[in-house]
């Protein structure tokens, strides 16, 4: 997958001289770039995002509070009233009707009948004088005449003038709680009217407050039991198993963590006059729930965005530091060609010197030798000796030798830019190339054949850079046969306008992975060696500018076949000859 | 008829003068453009062999001089240089005449002699 996708600039090593080297480093480019527009471009979303998140969050949480607050307070208003409704009932009661009516049971049962019409929830009703003796009762059971004198609520209701008792079961196995008024009398006695309160009232109450506010309202003691029954925390006289902060008569909203570490937020508040502790538990999970959805939302829009944007950037950052590498090596590629073409023009010019410079030595040997022969031959005076004879042919062939060689030099001198097209018979031009290069074959002990197809025709093309390729070729061929062997070179016509010379060596052959490599700008496996890696992607330029191809097939350990197909005729060369 | 070689290697057109006249020809030699004025001021030529380079003058300034003071004259050229403008442009001053590079073998000389004479001279 990683080969696949992975850029071309990844690997790429640098070697060489200052000059040759590329412009940059090309994985730190492409870093510090990705870097550098990840940062500008994810930094400011992701930072916006986290405070909004946390703007939104404290006006959630103020939200939440707000609302347990204004339920807790509104809970406790409601209780409150209902039981001071009831004690001030009570309180008009005792007020209004003089002590020997309230003695009256059948009064007071009147009385219990009209409470329960107007108010609802009371169950009996009760005077117990200031001994402690319940000396009047209505209501469903017989209690008049009970001792109440050790009592805690009547020693609180003697004292006070005002006792509302916690809720407990009673005779009648329901919960229910207590209300005592007191009123004095002449002298040191009081009496107290007692009322039994159902809380059966109570509980609707609260549960109502569920419904509406989504919460769990309930009472519990000051001790911490259960005085109604709860939601989700326990039913009448359980112990609460929250640890509630200790309560004043002003609402309070507090965090709680309960058993499970589930947080909750608790509004409580104590109800005045009463034994009494209002609590609203709202779970945070179910306050917060709708929030959390957004911000999940909201995460994941983000997180998608910031992918994106990551993608998106690798994508351009990689295609650009790529095109730039490729730029660069196209510019390193041209620099070492201008260099070799430099190299190769101040190479020519000097063989154009030393021929020409020989060229006139070489010419007056040529004449005096000449000379000596025409003497020998014409001159009558001058025997006709065959041996002097031979060593001037000797001299004079020598001299024809020396000049074939400054002729070819300067055949490569002579190549300039400029296209210089001739008819050229292909075998003639290779076999000028080789006459550099036989000494060192021979000396190698490889043989060299070349045979030409007869139906080759001449090829429209120019000699120098024709030599070049296949001196390039040819020098490759005997520098792969360090140990001998056969060079063939053969010329067919492929195509009616098509000749393919083949170059075929028994040397070390090429490795398959390196094969697509070879006409690549400085691949060289003779690095080592003073290998430039610059021949073979030369000599393809060449052929390319000739109007050819270049093809190579190889067995590793069997030898190389390179193939150039060259036009007999191409119209491009033909146009820039001709122009 | 009489043939003028122009050279500025002494060694090398003294014997070429020598080996023409070894085969019936007559030839004058020398090196400079200026003896070859002088001499063609004295004597009638009916082809100059000249080298492309001369110390002072080039053989086709030469030629121009020569052709002045006798149009009939014709001209080979001979150079040191294969290099291929001068070949081009030798060529083309030279018109319809020969241009040949060093060295130059006698037969070839001599042929081409024959040829823009038009007449055997042996």
């Amino acid at each position: 997958m990683w080969g696949r996708i992975k850029p071309e600039f990844w690997t790429h090593a640098d070697e060489g001289e200052a000059p040759a080297r590329n412009m940059f480093n090309y994985r730190r480019l492409w870093r510090s770039a990705v870097l550098a527009i990840v940062g500008v471009a994810v930094l400011p979303l992701v930072i916006m995002t986290l405070i909004q998140l946390s703007t939104t969050q404290r006006a959630v949480d103020a939200e939440a509070n707000q609302r347990t607050h204004r339920f807790a307070s509104n809970a406790r208003r409601s209780v409150t009233s209902f039981l001071n409704a009831r004690r001030e009932a009570l309180e008009f009661l005792i007020q209004d009707n003089d002590y020997l009516s309230l003695r009256n049971e059948q009064r007071l049962g009147e009385l219990l009948e009209g409470l329960k019409t107007a108010f609802g929830g009371f169950v009996d009703l009760g005077l117990v004088d200031s001994r402690g003796t319940q000396i009047a009762y209505a209501g469903p059971f017989r209690l008049k005449g009970a001792e109440y004198r050790d009592q805690p609520w009547f020693r609180e209701v003697a004292e006070r003038g005002l006792h509302v008792s916690e809720v407990f079961l009673g005779y009648r196995r329901a919960p229910h709680l207590v209300i005592a008024v007191k009123k004095p009398r002449p002298g040191d006695s009081f009496v107290v009217l007692r009322a039994t309160i159902d809380t059966e009232l109570f509980n609707n109450l609260l549960s109502q407050l569920h419904l509406s506010e989504g919460g769990d309202a309930f009472i519990i003691s000051r001790e911490g039991k259960l005085q109604t029954p709860s939601r989700d925390h326990g039913d009448v006289f359980d112990d609460l198993a929250l640890q509630v902060p200790a309560s004043s008569s002003e609402t309070r909203v507090d965090e709680v963590i309960g058993q499970q570490g589930h947080t909750s937020l608790v509004g409580h508040a104590s109800i005045p006059d009463s034994p009494f502790v209002l609590l609203v538990v709202s779970p945070e999970d179910a306050l917060l729930a709708a929030w959390r959805a957004t911000r999940v939302k909201i995460g994941a829009l983000v997180f998608a965005s910031v992918l994106i944007i990551a993608v998106v950037i690798l994508g351009v950052a990689t295609l650009l530091v790529n095109r730039i590498y490729l730029a660069d090596q196209r510019r390193l590629t041209t620099l070492h060609q201008v260099e070799y073409q430099n190299k190769m023009a101040s190479i020519g010019r000097l063989a154009a010197g030393v021929a020409h410079e020989i060229n006139n030595p070489l010419a007056i040997i040529n004449e005096k030798a000449g000379l000596l022969t025409d003497m020998m031959v014409l001159k009558k005076q001058y025997a006709r000796d065959e041996k002097l004879l031979g060593i001037a042919a000797v001299i004079v062939s020598s001299v024809e030798r020396c000049g074939a060689i400054t002729r070819r030099l300067l055949s490569f001198a002579r190549r300039s830019d400029t296209a210089n097209l001739e008819d050229l018979d292909l075998e003639e031009v290779v076999s000028d190339v080789l006459g550099f290069l036989d000494k060192e074959a021979e000396h190698r002990g490889i043989g060299i054949t070349v045979c030409t197809a007869l139906d080759v025709p001449k090829v429209w093309s120019d000699r120098g850079k024709l030599q070049e390729i296949f001196l390039n070729l040819i020098n490759n061929a005997v520098a792969a046969m360090p140990k001998g062997g056969a060079l063939t070179v053969a010329a067919r016509l492929t195509e009616p306008d098509r000749v393919t010379v083949t170059l075929s060596d028994e040397g070390c052959g090429i490795a398959p992975e390196d094969l697509t490599r070879v006409f690549e700008p400085f691949f060289s496996t003779r690095a080592d060696q003073g290998g430039t890696g610059l021949g073979l992607s030369i000599t393809q330029g060449l052929v390319e500018e000739l109007g050819g191809t270049i093809a190579v097939t190889s067995k590793q350990g069997r030898g190389s076949t390179f193939l150039v197909d060259l036009p007999v005729r191409d119209s491009d060369t033909m146009t820039r000859g001709t122009g | 008829m009489r043939i003028l070689l122009v050279d500025d290697e002494v060694e090398l057109v003294s014997t070429l003068a020598e080996r023409l006249e070894l085969r019936g020809m007559e030839a004058d030699w020398q090196e400079t453009a200026a003896g070859a004025i002088e001499a063609a001021g004295k004597q009638t030529y009916a082809i100059a062999v000249l080298d492309v380079k001369l110390p002072g003058a080039s053989g086709l300034e030469l030629r121009v001089r020569l052709e002045q003071m006798q149009p009939e004259m014709k001209f080979i050229f001979v150079t040191g240089h294969g290099c291929e403008e001068a070949f081009e442009q030798g060529r083309e001053a030279a018109g319809c005449e020969y241009y040949l590079v060093k060295p130059v073998s006698i037969e070839l000389l001599v042929s081409k002699i024959e040829d823009v004479l038009g007449k055997k001279v042996r």
